[in-house]
């Protein structure tokens, strides 16, 4: 029986109103009691449009965002009641990878920095040396694809895809069990796209990351995912199995999803 | 454009300055920006060695020529001689010196304490913005040469004087565009990905904001170098700046004012320097933001 | 004699930068007919935005410059008409949608104000727009144009639409103003449409429902559409033909159900190998190695090559010429039929 690595309790989150010059906005509720439960080792993938909810739930699970009800445990940990030296230990566990490599690499910093920086931050967990994390960086890169004749770049020499495997890079800097991946792949382009896709792939099997991928492109959530959750306007809509809920979809949010997905269909053959 | 080399066997290695050769490839092709860099250098130029190259240094240090007063301009004395028969163009020359040092300085200054008091607002937020900034407003509501009027009258005249009396009214401008800058780089992807590796408030703030900021500042200073001349001058043009026989643009200028229009080149030259610099620090600023504006580079 | 609607041929177009000059539209040849969706597919920086933008004189020259080709629209050269002519076909008769939605709407004023606006100035060419008769008032007219324009936001998909024709762009969301620019470039019923990754940034339910539109539009109204894409899904969904662009070149054209079902370029099939489908198993993608080359010092034959499997020393000799694979199905390879062989196999 495979244990939850992350699990999600009834968790809702609204942002309350405030006030402005014309009177007071109105609350909004960015999730409603939301529970899903991600067990060690699966790619669990979240599909919500955009005002889903999806990027407060993965800035709750990073405690950047403090959920208004419901509780969020990693490893059975509530994170609401961890101390701020545990919170840190527990950011080199759970990593994330975000949409636009464009934005998320500091520009004025080296790769070398980049990727060691996680090292130097966790440093009381993982002691290290200058040395010792350079080399480590310098794996990290093997490790993604890229070399060590890169630690002396600087990202705006690097392209997207690149930038995506420097942003994988740092994310596994700190050793994390748990990746969080907010579409990683949707600025990139298809060729490149697959490439980070079966580099996501190979990691997995590598290291024994759990993956909880977030997207809006069901192609690639189907072809990555073990589990899917679809989230709608803060709601859970549907969760199960890739297959049972491609093939086999019961919310009308679901049929409307796959059936509005543009595909590439070869009448005749499947090859 | 944006997918250059994906694999490393076909990349082309590349020297860590490309970015400062592409910078001044682009700033090479504009040439008001050109004609800035050539107006500042000369200028700078001045600065360091103008006391030194003066053709009569003895009038710089003070010595009077009354035989020779008010000479009109000719090969022995280009800009002609003032009221005690000093070559005009060698206190023009000398002049540079206090001119640009003390506007250099008053900059320099006054970037170190809006960087400090912007950067503290934007990134701490809340009360501490509140006050920090109600503060930079109230600085700004008094007209900044009567504020430094107030504060050498109160210090007494002199070169350092000054340039803390000109500083302590020239910090707001930096304070409010560093704090601007400093929310906008909060909100960027990287520094969230920071705060999700467990990285410290001031290793975000040095390591990751501070540095994303810089390029603004670099460009408002020099913007703000001929209009920091300009001030300084105008304080020594007042009185209360550089006391004479030690040459100033400002002073250079208000001596000369009670001879015009007869003796006009005793005003004309250290006008002229005074236009020159306040001219090619401006093209060069605006050289300078075109070339470091955050938008068009990527 | 009449003319294809838009004609663009062997179209060179040379970028200068700090490196040097890059010849970034090597040769585009490619004809659009009324009623025909073109879907213009290619990794970014293979030229597609710059094929789309050149159609309507919106690429700066300098750092730009057009050294050999022509681009005629109904016959007339775009490239050598006066910059007056080019102006008012632009939003008239030639209608383009970017992808950025948030820099293409006048905060200043109303939505409706914006439309109306649009589809009186294109009524002036078209009187059959406004749909009344010739001899209304202004006022008619302006009546008339705000009930399209209403009309249109609906048909885009954005709720109550006549009530939000008061709003400004700033109480939009980003989806939302991609769906007004839409309707503001379909308003005046342009007779080409070029639409630069109009639904890139929309979620997929909101790209299905432009995209029926896109097509809908193309059946009343029998216009030419030009649709930049990198999403091959949306092409197979949307398009009547596609021109797959490889770094300038277009390497493979035709009729969208021959290309894909029948993909003949090296380039094409590493493209659709790449989409993960139903099938795909996990970890089985085959992604395109490589990267679009430098076009400064472009390779001299296929610039494909370098990252072909299949290519031969004679790919780099010189740049292949499309060659006719069935119909009006072309694709720029020389190695077309030991390719076919090598698949089968």
């Amino acid at each position: 029986m495979p244990e939850p690595i992350l699990q999600i309790e009834n968790v809702s989150k609204i942002y309350g109103a405030r006030r402005t010059l014309f009177g007071r906005t109105a609350e909004v509720q960015a999730l409603n009691n939301v529970s899903i439960s991600v067990q060690k080792g699966e790619s669990f993938g979240l599909v919500g449009e955009s005002g889903s909810g999806k990027t407060t739930l993965t800035r709750s699970i990073l405690h950047l965002e403090t959920p208004t009800a419901g509780r969020i445990l990693f490893e059975g940990q509530d994170l609401a009641h961890l101390s701020s030296a545990e919170l840190r230990r527990l950011r080199a566990r759970v990593q994330i990878v975000f949409q636009d490599p464009y934005a998320s690499l500091n520009p004025r910093m080296s790769v070398r920095d980049i990727v060691t920086e996680p090292m130097l931050v966790h440093n009381d967990i993982l002691n290290l040396n200058r040395g010792q994390r350079t080399d480590r960086a310098a794996e990290l890169l093997s490790l993604v694809g890229l070399g060590p004749q890169h630690l002396s770049r600087f990202p705006h020499e690097f392209s997207g895809g690149q930038r995506q495997r420097i942003c994988i890079a740092r994310a596994l800097a700190s050793g994390p069990e748990l990746l969080l991946l907010d579409e990683p792949t949707s600025a990139l382009d298809v060729s490149v796209q697959a490439q980070v896709l079966n580099l996501l792939c190979d990691l997995q099997d590598r290291l024994g990351l759990t993956y909880f991928f977030i997207s809006h492109d069901l192609a690639v959530v189907r072809y990555l995912c073990d589990r899917v959750a679809l989230i709608y306007r803060g709601e859970l809509v549907e969760e199960g199995e890739t297959d049972e809920i491609f093939d086999a979809p019961k919310s009308d949010y679901a049929k409307m999803l796959i059936g509005a997905m543009p595909e590439v269909k070869v009448r005749g053959s499947a090859a | 454009m944006s997918e250059t080399a994906q694999t490393s066997e076909v990349e082309i290695p590349r020297p860590a300055d490309d970015r400062l050769r592409r910078a001044l490839f682009r700033f090479r092709q504009s040439k008001l920006s050109m004609l800035g860099a050539a107006v500042v250098a000369i200028v700078l130029f001045f600065t360091a060695f103008g006391t030194i190259l003066a053709p009569y240094p003895e009038h710089v240090a003070g010595a009077v020529d009354t035989a020779n007063r008010f000479q009109p301009p000719s090969l022995t004395h280009p800009f002609g001689t003032n009221e005690l028969g000093q070559d005009v163009l060698s206190l023009v020359m000398a002049g540079a010196t206090v001119s640009v040092l003390a506007g250099f300085g008053v900059v320099l200054i006054g970037t170190l304490i809006g960087t400090l008091v912007g950067a503290v607002a934007g990134f701490v937020g809340g009360w501490t913005d509140e006050g920090l900034m109600r503060l930079t407003d109230l600085t700004l509501t008094i007209p900044s040469l009567i504020l430094a009027m107030a504060i050498a009258a109160a210090l007494g005249p002199g070169f350092t004087n000054m340039v803390i009396a000109i500083s302590l009214s020239w910090w707001p401008g930096y304070a409010r565009l560093v704090r601007g800058e400093v929310l906008a780089a909060r909100e960027e992807v990287y520094v969230t990905a920071a705060r999700a590796i467990g990285a410290n408030p001031s290793r975000i703030l040095f390591r990751h904001i501070l540095p994303n900021v810089v390029s603004p500042i670099i460009v408002k200073m020099s913007l703000d170098m001929g209009f920091a001349i300009l001030t300084v001058a105008g304080l020594g043009f007042i009185g209360i700046g550089v006391r004479p026989p030690t040459p100033e643009w400002g002073t250079l200028l208000s001596l000369s004012r009670s001879y015009m229009p007869d003796y006009w080149w005793t005003a004309m030259a250290p006008g002229m320097a005074m236009f020159f610099a306040v001219f090619g620090f401006n093209l060069l600023g605006d050289g300078l933001r075109d070339i470091l504006d955050p938008k068009a580079r990527r | 004699m009449t003319y294809p609607l838009l004609d663009i041929r062997n179209l060179h177009l040379t970028m200068t930068s700090f490196d040097g000059a890059a010849h970034v539209l090597n040769g585009i040849d490619l004809t659009v007919n009324r009623g025909e969706i073109w879907g213009l597919v290619g990794e970014s920086g293979c030229g597609k935005s710059l094929t789309g933008l050149s159609i309507s004189r919106l690429v700066s020259t300098p750092p730009a410059r057009y050294i050999d080709g022509e681009i005629l629209f109904e016959g007339r050269d775009i490239l050598s008409l006066p910059a007056k002519e080019v102006q008012s076909l632009r939003g008239k008769r030639i209608g383009m949608i970017f992808q950025d939605p948030t820099t293409n709407l006048n905060p200043s004023y109303r939505i409706g104000e914006q439309l109306v606006d649009v589809a009186l100035a294109a009524a002036s060419h078209d009187a059959s727009i406004l749909d009344c008769p010739p001899n209304a008032s202004r006022r008619e007219r302006r009546r008339a144009a705000r009930r399209l324009a209403g009309d249109m936001l609906d048909r885009v998909g954005i709720p109550n639409a006549e009530a939000r024709l008061d709003n400004y762009p700033h109480e939009f969301s980003g989806g939302m103003r991609q769906r007004v620019l839409i309707a503001m470039a379909l308003i005046g019923r342009p007779d080409l449409l070029i639409a630069d990754e109009p639904t890139t940034a929309l979620d997929v339910s909101v790209q299905a429902q432009i995209l029926k539109l896109l097509k809908g539009t193309v059946a009343d109204h029998f216009i030419g559409v030009i649709l930049i894409t990198h999403n091959l899904g949306v092409v197979a969904e949307t398009c009547s033909h596609v021109a797959v662009m490889y770094a300038g070149n277009i390497v493979e054209s035709g009729p969208v159900a021959e290309v894909i079902e029948r993909p003949a370029h090296p380039y094409t099939k590493a493209l659709m190998a790449s989409i993960p489908t139903k099938h795909s198993k996990r970890g089985s993608l085959n992604g395109l190695g490589g990267s679009v080359p430098n076009l400064i010092s472009a390779p001299p034959g296929c610039r494909f090559a370098p990252r072909c499997s299949r290519a031969v020393e004679a790919c780099t000799q010189t740049l292949p010429q499309p060659v006719q694979v069935g119909g009006t199905h072309h694709a720029a390879c020389i190695r077309l039929n030991e390719t076919e062989d090598l698949v089968d196999a």
